[in-house]
């Protein structure tokens, strides 16, 4: 088995995002003996491509152009499909995020290319691979082969394990020129909601408010948590379109699909869209006054009882004890 | 103003999915329009009140999605065309990519507005691929669309953030929650669907042989997840039950 992954990286706020190593791994397990050749598009990138080589590419490619200092589906098309003109790979993987959900499919459909999207793990044998993806809304899964041509995936966030890093891991860092050129889509502003922090759909654990939280103030209680816990704070849609938080922070068929390590839903009921968005987190807990709660259904633990008593005393505790 | 809405019939996710050996039982399940689609459905309607125009929905599916067709006309949309995808082997994305970009290619187009995902595959990859198979400008996840002349004024939802966006027609949109409240059909409004043009369409009317449309990928297999053991609820006093919890977390599960 031997074959040429290419693994499109994504850096946010000059940073990147973790599933971009994510990528890396699950390409070493497709690749075999072959490569896996990290992609890396923007503006001026290339001081942060060794970081892919540390978690695990062979060689990475970049394509710097001003054109491409924010994400444009032709821009980045135009310098995606240059890199996979020149590399011919057997596979391209890329993060299921606002960005892969966007770009992947348009590139797919210029190069004529089936793709498997949002896939949560792999079963790799040989030169076969079979993708599993949630449908759905996450209450089932399916098993995708590719027919033909390129193995094609877009992965979710927290699913598929990176490497551990390496800064001993040397390899090459080439640019490959293109002329990034007549963009269609002209972004005047972006204007941010989401706080600094932990990325919803990277963090390990999140502490997540429903419409029992009663009001925007009561928020705190689930930073003191999260902040204890290095985890990060989400929110039901019934808590967001009460305003007691922003949408930024909406968890659920709309707003983010999250797979932490913990999550812990407080003071929501476990309504279909919002679990769609977190099911498949590897421990749940619920805390809630009404014991017949749906989320008490998904949960592993439960307490039943007032958040504003539990989620002070639960917040002491694990101070007390991770101290 | 020339408005196209690619629409779903799916099934109705908040009802229970039952699956015999990798097939969904669909018996005696409830289906509607994908809730992104009537979004879709309802700006398309929108723009036509605002600029004038026909609003087309297009389907690709089986004769069972009437249904849900005229719903959608009875929401205000004025014709309807269905292509029937039932000679489709091993249908995926690329398939309908290349249906719908059949139906489109001797189309007048101003805009298509589509769901940004279906609920039960949940890829969001057609509205894209199909915009790039067109020469159309695409933006996915939209939460706002104004429309001057042939320039479009857009807010899109970006994992929270907005891009503002100013885009060219002609224009391929992806609808996102909060993008407006779909409307109710109305009595008379449901009684005018009933006569309202659909066009059924087939991979023959459509000049497009079986091999053109066969998926890339293929799905082997469908299965529920396993079923979680039921929770532990904690008992006793709450200062006991937290620290039960915690110590759970920490021993038995490990996660923190």
């Amino acid at each position: 088995m031997s074959k040429k992954i290419l693994v499109v990286g994504e850096i946010r706020d000059g940073e990147f995002r973790h599933v971009s190593f994510e990528g890396i791994g699950a390409a070493k397990q497709l690749s075999g003996d072959g490569e896996t050749v990290g992609v890396l598009l923007g503006k001026s990138v290339s001081a942060l491509a060794n970081k892919m080589i540390h978690f695990g590419a062979d060689r990475v490619i970049t394509v710097e152009h001003d054109n491409l200092s924010q994400y444009t589906p032709e821009g980045f098309t135009q310098a995606l499909q240059a890199v996979v003109e020149q590399e011919n790979p057997d596979g391209i993987l890329l993060g299921h995020t606002s960005m892969g959900k966007d770009l992947a499919p348009k590139l797919a459909s210029r190069i004529g290319s089936g793709l498997v999207s949002d896939v949560v793990s792999m079963e790799v044998s040989g030169d076969d691979v079979v993708f599993i993806r949630p449908i759905y809304s996450g209450k089932a899964f399916e098993k995708i082969t590719v027919e033909e041509g390129l193995t094609f995936a877009t992965i979710r966030p927290n699913n598929i394990p990176a490497l551990e890093k390496d800064e001993s891991r040397t390899g090459d860092v080439a640019s490959l020129e293109v002329d990034v050129k007549d963009l269609q889509t002209i972004i005047k502003e972006v204007v941010k909601n989401t706080s600094s922090g932990i990325d919803l759909s990277e963090a390990s654990v999140i502490v997540s408010g429903g419409r029992g939280m009663k009001g925007e103030e009561n928020f705190k209680i689930l930073d003191e948590l999260a902040e204890v816990l290095n985890g990060a704070v989400g929110a039901s849609r019934g808590a967001c379109d009460a305003e007691y938080c922003d949408y930024a922070l909406q968890i659920g068929q709309t707003g983010k699909v999250v797979t932490p390590d913990l999550y812990i839903a407080v003071g929501l009921s476990g309504a279909i869209q919002h679990v769609a968005g977190m099911s498949n987190s590897k421990i749940i807990v619920a805390i809630n006054k009404d014991p017949e709660a749906e989320i008490f259904q998904i949960a592993d633990y439960g307490i039943v009882g007032d958040l504003f008593d539990i989620v002070p005393k639960l917040t002491a505790e694990f101070k007390k004890v991770l101290a | 103003m020339n408005i196209y809405v690619i629409m779903k019939r799916t099934f109705d996710t908040e009802e229970k999915i039952q699956i015999e050996n990798g097939i969904v039982n669909e018996d005696g399940a409830e289906f509607i329009i994908n809730p992104y689609d009537e979004y879709a459905i309802e700006e398309a309607i929108k723009l036509k009140e605002k600029h004038g125009g026909e609003v087309t929905l297009v389907t690709v599916g089986d004769e069972d999605a009437e249904k849900q067709i005229r719903t959608g006309l009875a929401m205000g949309a004025d014709k309807a065309v269905l292509i029937e995808d039932e000679d489709v082997e091993n249908g995926d994305q690329y398939s309908t990519q290349e249906l719908l970009a059949a139906y489109f290619k001797d189309k007048e187009v101003d805009i298509i507005l589509g769901g940004n995902i279906a609920v039960d595959g949940g890829s969001g990859q057609v509205g894209p691929r199909l915009a790039e198979k067109l020469g159309f400008n695409h933006v996915t996840s939209i939460v706002k669309l104004e429309i001057e002349g042939s320039t479009a004024f857009i807010e899109r939802d970006v994992e929270g953030d907005q891009e503002i966006i100013e885009v060219q027609l002609p224009l391929l949109v992806t609808a996102q929650q909060g993008l407006n409240e779909p409307r109710y059909p109305s009595l008379p409004g449901i009684m005018k669907a009933k006569k309202k043009p659909l066009e059924t369409l087939d991979l023959d009317d459509l000049d497009l042989e079986e091999e053109d449309v066969e998926g890339k990928t293929k799905t082997v297999d469908r299965y529920l997840p396993p079923e979680k053991a039921a929770g532990r609820i904690l008992e006793g006093e709450l200062d006991s039950q937290v620290s039960e919890l915690v110590s759970l977390l920490k021993n038995e599960a490990k996660v923190i």
